[in-house]
């Protein structure tokens, strides 16, 4: 995955509560490769059917402005990915579900909890803002909003190089190993033999 | 003497390997699950050349695709390349697969415990939300996505951020029909979907301690939907019962030691919670949700709510949902009309579950359609040789294999467009059970009780003299 310090793109409201991940990518999609992209089902339910859907008056948009507990529901990364492959960088909401939050990280999408995200929300209606999102900064601007990001520095690193963590954990091999012997002779049950 | 800790603290120390300056933990993993949709991660692993760290404590199940029915011809090709799939990457790796075939088949967090691999004092990780229904036993247990599944699978290690600790106190006796899955709905509507957000729940009280493994296992399934990664009871006699003998627990000198290990995993007296909330079972109702999240839940006597008499953005999310499940307002919930029924998931598949169905059930004849797909072919064939299959079977209910089934649709098990389904499974999302399908959340009576009648109805009169 490609890393990213500044974004710059259109921000779009989805005036939701709760946007569980079943709505993020039904399961009838999750069996498709990666490759043919994820991007055609995000929200797919959702926007059949609804021509004046948000997401499909403003295709361009790359930043997600929505409610509380955004990300709610499985722990299927699929529903990341929909929203990564359809373009989309970062999603402000006044709270992510924690895997979801994880996930995302894990795959270049920032996640910004903060409650200014109800006044953006009625601010842009069914418009677009402008935005741009600075990770070396720690801001994220959309419109006449400021938003302070309070990231843990190994999340801003791990966002700006693209980073994943095997590398990162594969440097402690030593360690692990140690800590796999103690607890093999401490707790024996912990490895099954049958 | 070091301060008083909590039962999570004490896990979380005994798996920690080191901690990074911002205070993610690297943790060591115990037992990891893999299912199907792993797939992701071993193509992950794959494209970097890398071999499965701990085959040994990896163990793979056929369950989100799982055909009930028909199994040894599957017609749908996206369905069979998923379980090919996962049964190549198994066998690539050197990891245990309880396939379709293997008589021990079930859904990942039935399998586990009753394999024996879920331990008390383990830490256990799965691509799969639901995982914590493994805290029963007092294990860290938790859902992580397909890069963390690809990182475990690379170093047997996760790194994450410790929780706060979080208590939910349940005072006072179960009445009469009124389970785990009644608790579960109840605390997380009066704390709401992210009530727990970024916490472990420890679920205590009596009412907690008079639970059977079954319910203690429902109660932390279902903490994810309170916004809870984590869900855990510490262990005790119930548990070890539980587990002794177990085909993967501890046998012989193994099993005393780890019975006095266990014993220390228990919150100190006087430890911190950063929150806690107590409920009274005398106000836990069989309960039933009418809307589209967990946390639109009501005791089975009550009225479905107005948006006339509310406001702002919650009024919206009531009109929304009361829109898609086809209701009106200010009705009784009892009394709606169902389409059909699912008895399944590994919310309330395990036998315990299957005996309360069929005592509601014995005798009398569905109303409405419906499937009951155990938790697993060993749940199965116990209660085959107890007679449930032909309880539900004389009721008009279809008895199929073991899987996840209709709780996500995956393997084809699919509620129709506007068809209103009185469920024992865990998530009432749009869509969740089929493109445009109306769930209700309820216990496994409640269901019965549903199938009966053929509609939502409380299941305390039908069981008057059966329990
Ligand atoms: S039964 Fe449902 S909730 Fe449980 S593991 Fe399967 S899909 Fe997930």
């Amino acid at each position: 995955m490609a890393g990213w310090t500044r974004h710059q793109g259109q921000a779009v409201a989805l005036p939701r509560a709760n946007v569980d991940t079943d709505q993020l990518i039904p399961a009838r999609f999750m069996s498709a490769s990666r490759a043919e992209g994820y991007g055609r089902f995000l929200l797919h339910d959702l926007r059949e059917g609804d021509p004046d859907f948000p997401l499909d008056r403003h295709p361009q948009a790359s930043i997600l402005v929505a409610g509380e507990n955004f990300g709610c529901g499985s722990s299927r990364e699929a529903a990341v990915y929909a929203l990564v492959d359809a373009g989309f960088r970062v999603v402000v909401a006044p709270s992510f579900a924690d895997i979801f939050a994880g996930n995302a990280v894990n795959n270049g999408l920032l996640t910004v909890a903060t409650d200014q995200a109800r006044a953006i929300l009625a601010v842009l209606g069914d418009g677009t803002l402008s935005g741009t999102a600075d990770l070396a900064a720690g801001t994220l601007r959309i419109g006449d909003f400021d938003i302070a990001l309070t990231l843990p520095e190994a999340v801003r690193e791990k966002l700006i190089n693209g980073w994943d963590d095997i590398d990162l954990t594969r440097a402690h091999s030593g360690e692990i190993r140690n800590f796999r012997d103690r607890r093999k002779s401490d707790h024996p049950w912990a490895f099954p033999s049958t | 003497m070091s301060a008083p800790a909590t039962l999570l603290d004490k896990l979380w120390s005994a798996h920690e390997i080191r901690r990074a300056a911002d205070g993610t933990s690297l943790l060591w993993v115990d037992r990891h699950l893999v299912h199907e949709g792993s797939h992701h991660a071993f193509g992950a692993l794959r494209a970097r050349g890398l071999p499965v760290a701990e085959p040994g404590l990896t163990f793979g199940v056929v369950d989100h695709y799982a055909p009930t029915r028909h199994r040894d011809r599957i017609e749908d090709a996206s369905i069979r390349v998923m379980i090919d799939r996962l049964e190549a990457n198994t066998a690539e790796h050197g990891v245990r697969l309880f396939g379709l075939n293997d008589p021990r088949q079930g859904i990942v967090h039935v399998l586990g415990p009753e394999q024996g691999l879920t331990l008390p004092g383990l830490l256990i990780t799965c691509g799969d939300s639901h995982t914590s229904t493994h805290g029963a036993f007092g294990a860290l247990a938790f859902g992580i996505g397909a890069t963390q599944v690809a990182h475990v699978l690379a170093t047997q290690t996760v790194w994450q951020a410790k929780p706060r600790a979080m208590r939910l106190v349940f005072e006072g006796k179960a009445g009469p029909a009124v389970g785990a899955k009644d608790m579960a709905l109840h605390w997380i509507a009066r704390l709401g979907t992210s009530g727990a957000t970024g916490h472990a729940v420890e679920y205590a009280g009596p009412a907690v301690r008079a639970l059977s493994m079954e319910g203690r296992m429902t109660l932390c399934n279902l903490s994810i939907e309170g916004g809870a990664r984590f869900g855990m009871v510490a262990p005790d006699e119930t548990t070890f019962a539980y587990v002794q003998g177990r085909p993967y627990a501890p046998k012989a000198a193994d099993w005393d030691r780890a019975l006095e290990d266990w014993a220390a995993l228990t919150t100190d007296a006087g430890a911190h919670f950063h929150a806690e909330a107590r409920f009274d079972m005398a106000e836990v109702a069989p309960t039933v949700t009418w809307g589209t999240t967990p946390e639109q839940a009501l005791p089975i006597d009550a009225t479905l709510p107005d948006p006339a008499r509310l406001t702002g953005p919650q009024a919206e999310a009531v009109r929304d949902a009361m829109d898609y499940m086809g209701l009106v307002p200010g009705r009784p919930l009892a009394g709606t009309p169902v389409d059909q029924v699912f008895l399944g998931s590994c919310t309330n598949a395990r036998i315990e579950d299957l005996r309360a169905a069929a005592a509601v059930l014995k005798g009398r004849k569905a109303k409405v359609p419906g499937t009951v797909s155990p938790g697993s072919m060993l749940i199965k064939a116990q209660a085959e040789q107890e007679g449930l299959d032909r309880i539900f079977i004389e009721a008009g209910l279809d008895w199929v294999g073991a899987g996840c089934s209709m709780c996500v649709g995956m393997n084809g098990d699919l509620v129709a467009a506007g068809k209103r389904c009185a469920s024992s499974t865990n998530r009432n999302f749009r869509g969740r059970q089929g493109k445009g399908a109306r769930t209700h959340l309820m216990s496994p009576v409640m269901v019965a009780a549903a199938a009966v009648t053929g509609t939502l109805t409380d299941a305390r009169p039908l069981l008057e003299g059966r329990v």
